[in-house]
């Protein structure tokens, strides 16, 4: 430890990031963001959901390039043009989302690009099999080379997204969230590695909401807030509480109000759900004003689970009862029609037409109630589009423009809008506040007490922990597809989620 | 910290829409079409003395009004997101059924029905594999447009049907001054019935696609169907009405078609599934998926119709006047792509 | 590369031979050597051209225009060959291959820098390319007799029993199937079309990657406009006129998905193989030649629903035994195969 410590206050920074901008349509991402990486050191970038930490990875990997501002790496500025540029300057990655190919076999998942090639120069399997084998052992993953990914479970994959990441000769490694979808004992794992590299001299990057992996394994950290770079220094001096101001720029406890509400009767009982693949034997009740929980790692099948209530793909086995009676929903229409609906986690791709104006995505789920014989009728559409874009304090150009032009937590008014607008008894909010700006934040979490308050039961998903302990009255943890537990409000603390998710007994 | 109901400031108000209507209308792809068309026209007028004779002009109507009807339905399938690249074969096979029906001495009504019943039942044929059984169009509809007219030529061989009955030819050869009830006004005399039914098309397919739930279910799974499908939208059902539309469209454009040639060789129609592409992307419609509209399909298709009408006046042949057709389907495409491009490179 | 490939390549070399015996079975001559050296000469064509079209559905696109293609660069050829007969053939193939590169590059070129969808591009080239040839000859055409004997003759030249256009195939074979699975530029094929997130991720350039793969279509369609042309002793407008639908046919019968990233050089092999044995049969047991349009099509209708089971994604995975479930053969043994 004192040798780190040592090489932590002498060396100059391997690769430096001074000023670096970066702007996409709409949203500032980056603003003069300096960030600097030291040689055996792991280096912790803290920040917000959308405080811009996954585009300032993308800069450094050659994905993304910079609007303004300089990367230095050895004292002499260097420019990405393309991904294999930063891999030729020693930089690789773990993204945060596992960009890897289905239909490709482990070994070339984890050497494409840079496979190991004979004297013609064409690639050489037999080598790059036996270099795949060798790397997986060493990181202690049990995945044949020869497997194709495809048939890999998300830790497998995760594994793969790793081995990938250290197959370069690399000076600075990069890991994005890599403990976002792992177990207890693969994060140790992975600590074990990231020890390996530092004594190796690499520069690493590490980036995590958790508090005490940071802590754990880091000796610096940079926080981001809102795409500027708030602090920087050791973690040893400084506590948790500093940090978390910085992240958040205001004290936490303003950010989950909790209203009170009466809770009332079962309006929904899940039996027994399961699907061969997904998830397995689910059961649980949801009350009359109710907000229940949906707690675990990412990847584990939440969202899966989700989607089949809604009616998007069939359970194998299980049953559902609401308000009492036995219904089946065999699809998205049968789910509206008996009052569930859902707020899918990816917007952009599931949740909102973004080509498609505000007001025809409002009353994109009830145009039977806006239309006459089948024939629209653009008055009564913009009618009930203004009456849910004023409760939810929409802010919009006009509500004929594309929803696509609206900013993150806007988009997520329309799709909610869309919902109440079917009147339904159930709502399922899968990552309800993911890459949102604070302020809609807070708005969205009031929004859901106040909705819970009318008498509406709220299913959320959610992978932060302050957001699940702040907003639900019941917790329902999952991982690896099955139920790991479901736990009441009161004494409920962080600790108690965590194991459950991540199977640490 | 503020909830939403403890705001006290007023709402702010949002407009339903920040242009007006002759705004967009100006800036439209449908005005420009318009002043295309009209260019062509007087560009034609002054360049051929006999192209605004009247009959000239209702002779030239035929270039379009058939493939044009295809198109409409051609148009709703592309903008939410497929396409179906057997049409022509379609054709080829339901003139052949109504070829061996002519022979086998049926009349005309049965003729006609047999027609749009071979055109619905490919249009169901290609909508079962795409919508229900989830193959991509492209690779299905070219397996059909092989399977359609490859059955046509089993049937026909190097042979031709012939023998309608005369009755028949009214669908593609006839006036509507036929009718006792169409009004004596001069100039009237020369609308055919193919120019009629490409104008109740028209009006019948703008309806269904701007102005119906149905229609709007089309953009909206063209433009995102994991959206649509997560609002509850019957996203294959849709799909699949599209095919069978389209079939049967093109079991419209087989009568038409038979009836106005009078014969049956399997090559009939060869090559129009591109035409009928180029003539909606010619119109606005984005072959991505998700825009486009009838309007613009209506011009786009009296556009090719006077292009090849002024053409064939200037005795150009058939095949050179497909490489202006080609042309015109890359330069429609590329033209706003580059500009958009250029655009924003000078933005930034 | 993987077992389902192989398997399904297993399928079809199984069914190609039960096809054969039951042909020969009827016609007692199909199956001689000399016999099938005959189809597999006969589908050389296909063959290469496949492969070409192979490289470009690899990436996730479509090249519609390869016949018209072959249609002009016969021509251009040809018309080159009567018109100076002294030019040696090397020149003139190296001519093909040339021609055929530059009208593929302008297919790439629009896919990969004006980002024109390539079903469009091609579709229009596919008419401009015919229609050129058409402006090229005047709708006229160049007759055996205005070819020179070597331009015609030499891939007629039988070598060990099989014609010098057999053994083209056969060279075509090896260096595409090298290209694909051990050159850095194949594999990015392979990457572009399988996921484009995740390739431009690993630092391939997917747009580049679609551009080469239709510029070696289009040398491919070149060099077979004057094997074609050659072959058939006569250059019109309208040779292999549809042909391009039997590439994509040779491809999707072969396994290779159209949505990209997934195919072997043996699948789309074999997928021309069948149609050339299925052709080449329907006259020995006297079924008409018009009967191959509507077997072609129905044969790819059977072939695309067969790789959709193949491509159907499994989803995430998320419960651990369902993985390890799946019915994949692992190097190690499974244990407690009786629990
Ligand atoms: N490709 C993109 N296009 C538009 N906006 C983007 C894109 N990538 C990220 N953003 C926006 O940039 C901001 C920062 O996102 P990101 O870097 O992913 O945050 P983090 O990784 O810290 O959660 C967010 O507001 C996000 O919506
Ligand atoms: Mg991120």
């Amino acid at each position: 430890m004192s040798v780190v410590q040592a090489v932590v206050q002498n060396s100059p920074p391997l690769l430096e990031m001074r000023g670096i901008s970066k702007s996409f349509p709409g949203v500032q991402a980056l603003d003069s963001v300096d960030v600097a990486l030291f040689p055996g050191t792991v280096t912790a970038l803290i920040g917000e959901n959308g405080a811009g930490k996954s585009t300032l990875v993308k800069i450094l990997t050659g994905i993304y390039q910079h609007d303004s501002g300089a990367i230095i790496i050895d004292g002499a500025p260097v420019h990405f043009t393309s991904a294999e540029a930063a891999i030729r300057s020693g930089i690789t990655a773990i993204h945060q989302e596992t960009v890897l190919f289905d239909e490709l076999s482990v070994a070339e998942n984890i050497f494409l690009g840079h496979a190991p090639r004979n004297r013609l120069g064409l690639v050489n399997w037999s080598a790059m099999n036996a270099r795949a084998a060798a790397l997986l052992t060493s990181i202690d993953a049990p995945i044949s080379p020869y497997m194709r990914l495809k048939d890999l479970s998300i830790a497998q994959r995760h594994l793969v997204a790793i081995a990938r990441a250290l197959s370069v000769e690399a000076r600075v490694v990069i890991m994005d969230e890599p403990t976002a979808a792992l177990s207890y004992k693969e994060v140790e794992d992975l600590f074990r590695i990231i020890e390996r590299l530092k004594r190796q001299g690499k520069a690493i990057l590490f980036i995590s909401h958790k508090f005490e992996e940071v802590y754990q394994i880091a000796e610096r950290f940079v926080v981001l807030r809102d795409g500027r770079s708030i602090g920087a220094g050791l973690l040893a001096k400084t506590g948790q509480d500093e940090i978390v101001r910085m992240m958040v720029g205001r004290s936490v406890d303003h950010v989950f109000p909790k209203l009170d509400v009466a809770i009332g009767n079962t309006v929904l009982k899940v039996s027994g759900y399961s699907h061969p693949t997904e998830f397995d034997n689910i059961s649980f009740e949801l009350r009359r004003g109710e907000i229940l929980g949906l707690y675990g790692l990412v990847g584990a099948g939440r969202s899966e689970f989700c989607q089949s209530l809604f009616g998007i793909t069939r359970p194998s086995a299980g049953s559902l009862e609401l308000e009492g009676r036995s219904v089946e929903i065999r699809s998205p229409a049968d789910a509206i029609g008996a009052g569930i609906v859902y707020v899918p986690e990816e917007r952009g791709r599931h949740g909102a037409v973004l080509q498609m104006p505000i007001f025809q995505n409002f009353t994109m789920a009830t145009l039977g109630r806006t239309t006459r014989a089948g024939f629209l009728r653009e008055a009564e559409e913009f009618a009930l589009a203004r009456r849910y874009a004023e409760r939810l304090d929409l802010r919009a150009a006009a509500l004929s423009v594309p929803v696509g032009t609206l900013s993150g937590g806007n988009q997520q008014k329309v799709v909610i809008g869309k919902w109440l607008a079917t009147r339904p008894k159930v709502i399922i909010l899968d990552e309800p506040t993911k890459g949102i700006d604070i302020g809609s934040k807070a708005a969205v979490h009031a929004f859901m007490s106040e909705l819970a308050g009318e008498g509406l039961s709220v299913i959320m998903v959610s992978s932060e922990l302050p957001e699940i302990l702040g907003m639900s009255d019941r917790v329902l943890v999952m991982r690896e597809g099955r139920m790991a537990g479901i736990w009441n409000r009161e004494g409920l603390d962080a600790e108690t989620l965590v194991r459950a998710a991540t199977g640490n007994q | 910290m503020s909830t939403l109901t403890a705001e006290k400031q007023p709402l702010r108000h949002i407009p339903d829409k920040l242009s007006t209507p002759v705004r967009r209308l100006l800036g439209s792809w449908e005005t420009l079409l318009a002043a295309v068309a009209i260019a062509i026209f007087t560009a034609n007028s002054l360049a051929s003395p006999h192209f605004l004779d009247p009959w000239n002009l209702s002779d030239a109507t035929y270039n379009f009004t058939e493939k044009a009807m295809i198109a409409f339905a051609m148009t709703l399938l592309i903008v939410s997101g497929e396409i179906d690249l057997s049409v022509a074969a379609i054709i080829a096979l339901a003139s052949t059924a109504m070829g061996a029906a002519a022979q086998a001495g049926f009349q005309t009504p049965a003729l006609v029905g047999i027609g749009l019943s071979v055109g619905l039942l490919c249009g169901a044929f290609n909508g079962l594999l795409v919508a229900h059984i989830g193959l991509p169009s492209i690779v299905v509809t070219i397996g059909t447009m092989s399977l359609f007219r490859g059955i046509a030529q089993i049937v026909l061989g190097d042979q031709a049907y012939g023998g309608y009955p005369s009755s028949f030819a009214w669908f593609g050869q006839g006036y509507m001054s036929d009718f006792s009830w169409w009004p004596i006004i001069p100039g009237l005399e020369v609308v055919t019935f193919e120019i009629v039914a490409f104008l109740v098309f028209a009006l019948l397919f703008g309806i269904l696609l701007h102005r119906t739930i149905f229609g709007r279910w089309i953009y909206a799974i063209g433009n995102n169907a994991f959206a649509a499908q997560f609002s509850g939208i019957p996203v294959q059902r849709t799909k699949f009405i599209l095919f069978l539309l389209t079939g049967v469209m093109s079991g419209v454009a087989a009568v038409c078609l038979t009836s106005r040639l009078g014969s049956t060789r399997h090559t009939i129609a060869a090559g129009w599934e591109l035409e009928v592409i180029t003539m909606a992307v010619l119109g606005g419609v984005s072959i991505l998926g998700g825009s486009g509209s009838i309007p613009g399909v209506v011009l786009a298709a009296i556009v090719m119709g006077l292009v090849t009408f002024g053409l064939g006046l200037l005795n150009v042949p058939g095949i050179v006047m497909s490489i202006f057709i080609g042309l015109l389907l890359i330069l429609v495409i590329a033209l706003p792509m580059v500009v958009r491009r250029i655009r924003s490179r000078s933005a930034t | 590369m993987s077992r389902i490939l192989k398997y399904r390549e297993l399928l079809l070399v199984a069914i190609i031979l039960v096809l054969i015996a039951a042909f020969s079975a009827r016609a007692p001559g199909f199956a001689s050597p000399k016999s099938l050296a005959n189809i597999f000469n006969d589908t050389s064509i296909l063959i290469i051209l496949a492969l070409g079209q192979m490289a470009v559905i690899l990436t996730k696109s479509i090249d519609l225009s390869v016949a018209a293609n072959l249609s002009f660069t016969g021509m251009a050829v040809a018309m080159l060959n009567s018109a100076y007969p002294e030019v040696p053939l090397p020149l003139l193939i190296a001519a093909a291959l040339g021609i055929g590169a530059g009208l593929g590059a302008i297919n790439g070129f629009m896919v990969w820098r004006i980002g024109i969808p390539a079903i469009v591009a091609t579709l229009g080239t596919l008419t401009i390319y015919r229609g050129m040839a058409f402006v090229l000859s005047g709708g006229a055409w160049v007759n055996q007799t205005q070819m020179t004997p070597a331009f015609l003759n030499t891939p007629r030249l039988p070598v060990l029993g099989l014609p010098l256009l057999g053994w083209t195939a056969l060279l075509v074979i090896a260096i595409i199937a090298t290209v694909f699975t051990r050159t850095v530029f194949g594999r990015s094929l392979y990457a572009a079309g399988g996921n484009p997130t995740a390739a431009l991720y690993a630092g391939v350039d997917v747009g580049r990657a679609k551009f080469f793969a239709f510029m070696l279509s289009g040398a491919l369609a070149g060099l077979c406009g004057y094997l074609w042309v050659s072959r058939y002793a006569v250059a019109y407008v309208d040779i292999a006129a549809g042909f391009e639908l039997d590439t994509v046919a040779a491809c999707v019968i072969g396994g290779i998905s159209t949505l990209g990233g997934i195919g072997s050089v043996g699948g789309a092999v074999l997928g021309a193989l069948f149609l050339g044995v299925i052709k080449n049969a329907l006259p020995v047991i006297n079924v008409s030649p018009f009967w191959q349009m509507a077997i072609s099509g129905l044969v790819i209708i059977i072939a695309v629903l067969f790789n959709a089971r193949q491509e159907r994604r499994k989803g995430r995975l998320i419960l651990r035994d369902a993985a390890k479930s799946r019915p994949v053969r692992m190097e190690t043994p499974v244990e407690g195969a009786a629990a």
